[in-house]
């Protein structure tokens, strides 16, 4: 019997007519239109978007224009010392007698750019590394998981501390710390991805076309571990900001009198029951932009996921 | 489509042959010692060898675990042989270095079992066909789109929708798509490795239609590998049967089918259900299980379940011989040179 008989009969139930191939070819959105559709369709995600552009505008302003607060937020007032909030300091004020609502806006300067810049040096070594010992395996993931290990075994803050000893004291110099201090993690997230990645058929159908390893595991492998590292990333800002008020706490960070809002939750600490509002704004303030963080990571993760694209 | 098996001339001449496999041989460790050293091996597949001329068809059939996608898988670079020959082209890709290697991956191409599994969930379709001629650099940059609409209709894909991503296509679709990709860089073998075993059955037909289509397009040549004889009987010209890693029977397919040779090959022609009823044949039911390829037992493969089994047969292997013209077997029923006790056994068969 031959086949083409046999197969005719199916010939009807084809998946493509001829109609359909004279359509003008679907539009191609760019990836960059993909992610703001990610955050515009998400309504936390994109009121979360224009949180953070705010932080960012209150940052630039209070830089350029520092005449714009209500307050000298370097200004010292004993005779105003621990006042609660009032018309005239909303937030209130801290011991030296400082407007604690000027100081958390002046405090985003430090505070988005301690976190920005720390998760991205984490972020960015941490990837590469874990991509390295996940695809390439073997040797190299023996002798970069081991280093990541040892770094692991002694807690972050005291290998800040060493990291900090060596370089030196500055703001700076603390956010390479805390940045260095989080590569394990980002590592062994990347890597535990991508190994479950790596065996999938379409990494096999790439080697087989001849893609070179660099193509393979940025154009495959790398996108698709991405949810998890959108994720880790935003959670990683609110750890760094923390990270460097223990550092500053420790007197290696920021240095009074500048402000930044884990330096002053820090200080607030030892009031808290007297005067909590020392704790409650530059905690709120934290709490906000990590939460802004988040959502927003959800919604660029969506609008890079094909499967939860609209059409 | 030619329905004729035998093609094939007495003697393959050797400008015939596209791709010549000799004592392909591939052990996995199973288990190993305390430094790493294995102790005991898997014989995925072993001594296997065989030939495909240009322009052929070759089925290799055989069950779960026999170690047919490990052959698929050597010949596309993706595991390297233990031991034994891969001569593709009149050079031994074997021999080569890696950077030497990679210049022929592009001759020989794999179509995927599994279409959900081998596209890229985040590149659109028509980068997943445009990536393998960026790739090996075999099309200028601005005709690339030009011939990624020209394969996605030949695959029968309309190209407007090269923009979608793989999860908005249907199983089918999607083969049709891994289809494409692998033409994209002019292959002269194509691998398909039960490329129609994960789809549905009224869709399966439909792509065996077109990759014969294809084949008469392109002048391709198959290496067709799949679990059941019924879907290689539609698509191959020659068809070789493995099991446990070995090769028992290749025959031109018509022969092969008429008058199977190896009892293996008898048992598994005998699982396909008859479609006309009054034919009755007679249904061998194969005792036990498949060994564990881990140290196989010693002798044929098959000798545990054999239902037609010598003495010889649990302790010495068999060759695989001529037996007819073109088709040769791997059993000891048809060695000229057995015992003459042995003899006796085989003719009271």
């Amino acid at each position: 019997m031959s086949k083409k008989t046999v197969l005719a009969t199916q010939g009807a139930a084809g998946e493509v007519t001829n109609s359909q191939a004279q359509q003008p070819v679907e539009k191609r959105e760019s990836i960059w239109k993909d992610v703001l559709d990610g955050i515009v369709s998400n309504k936390a995600a994109l009121v979360s978007a224009i949180f953070i552009l705010l932080l960012a505008l209150i940052a630039i302003v209070t830089k350029l224009v520092p005449g714009i607060l209500p307050y000298d937020p370097y200004e010292q007032n004993l005779a105003e010392s621990v006042q609660g909030p009032s018309a005239a300091h909303w937030f209130g004020t801290d011991i030296q007698g400082r407007d604690i609502f000027s100081r958390v806006l002046v405090g985003t300067q430090i505070t988005l750019v301690v976190g920005l810049a720390a998760v991205a040096i984490s972020l960015t070594v941490g990837v590469l590394l874990g991509a390295i010992a996940g695809y390439k395996g073997g040797k190299w993931d023996t002798v970069i998981m081991r280093i990541m290990d040892m770094m692991l075994a002694i807690p972050s803050i005291l290998l800040a501390i060493a990291i900090m000893a060596a370089l030196g004291q500055g703001i700076e110099k603390a956010v390479v710390a805390i940045g260095l201090v989080a590569i394990p993690e980002y590592a062994r997230i990347v890597r535990s991805e991508i190994l479950a990645i790596k065996e999938n058929d379409y990494v096999a159908a790439a080697r087989v076309i001849g893609d070179s390893n660099f193509a393979i595991v940025f154009r495959h492998v790398l996108p698709n571990a991405l949810p998890s590292i959108i994720v880790r990333a935003t959670l990683g800002i609110s750890s760094a900001i923390l990270d460097c008020a223990a550092l500053g706490f420790l007197g290696l960070g920021v240095q009074p009198p500048d402000a930044e809002w884990g330096d002053m939750l820090g200080r607030g600490r030892n009031e808290l029951f007297r005067a909590p509002w020392l704790m409650i704004f530059p905690g709120l303030a934290i709490t906000l932009t990590v939460l802004a963080f988040n959502l927003l990571g959800d919604g660029i993760r969506d609008g890079l996921d094909p499967k939860s694209r609209k059409r | 489509m030619s329905d004729n098996g035998n093609i094939a001339s007495p003697e393959l001449r050797n400008d015939d042959v596209l791709l010549d496999v000799q004592h392909l041989t591939k052990l996995f460790a199973a288990e190993t010692n305390f430094f790493g050293k294995a102790t005991s091996y898997v014989h995925a597949v072993d001594d296997v060898s065989f030939q495909i001329k240009r322009g052929e068809a070759f089925g290799l059939v055989g069950e779960s675990g026999c170690g047919k996608t490990t052959v698929g898988k050597m010949l596309v670079n993706l595991l390297r042989p233990t031991s034994g020959k891969i001569i593709f082209d009149g050079k031994d890709l074997t021999a080569m270095k890696d950077s030497e290697r990679k210049s022929y991956c592009k001759d020989i191409q794999l179509i995927f079992q599994d279409p959900y599994a081998s596209l890229n969930p985040r590149m659109r379709i028509g980068d997943i066909i445009a990536e393998p001629m960026i790739a090996n650099n075999i099309v200028p940059k601005d005709k690339v789109e030009a011939r990624v609409n020209e394969l996605l209709e030949c695959v029968g894909l309309a190209n407007y929708m090269r923009n979608r991503y793989p999860h908005e296509f249907s199983g089918g679709q999607r083969q049709r798509v891994g289809i494409a990709r692998a033409l994209a860089v002019n292959p002269k073998l194509i691998v398909c490795d039960e490329p129609v075993s994960a789809l549905d059955v009224s869709i399966q037909a439909q792509v065996l239609n077109l990759l014969d289509d294809l084949k008469e397009e392109f002048g391709l040549t198959y290496l067709f590998i799949a679990h059941g004889l019924n879907v290689v009987k539609h698509v191959s010209d020659r068809v070789g049967v493995m099991y446990l890693g070995r090769i028992m029977e290749i025959a031109p397919k018509r022969s092969l089918y008429a008058d199977p040779l190896s009892p293996y090959t008898q048992a598994l022609l005998s699982a396909i259900p008859a479609v006309d009823s009054k034919s009755k044949r007679e249904r061998i039911i194969l005792q036990g299980d498949v060994p564990s390829p881990i140290d196989p037992p010693p002798g044929c493969r098959f000798a545990g379940r054999c239902f037609k089994r010598l003495g010889v047969c649990g302790n010495s292997v068999p060759e695989l011989r001529e037996v007819k013209e073109n088709h040769r077997c791997a059993c000891h029923l048809y060695d000229p040179e057995l015992p003459p006790t042995e003899e006796m056994t085989r003719a009271a068969r």
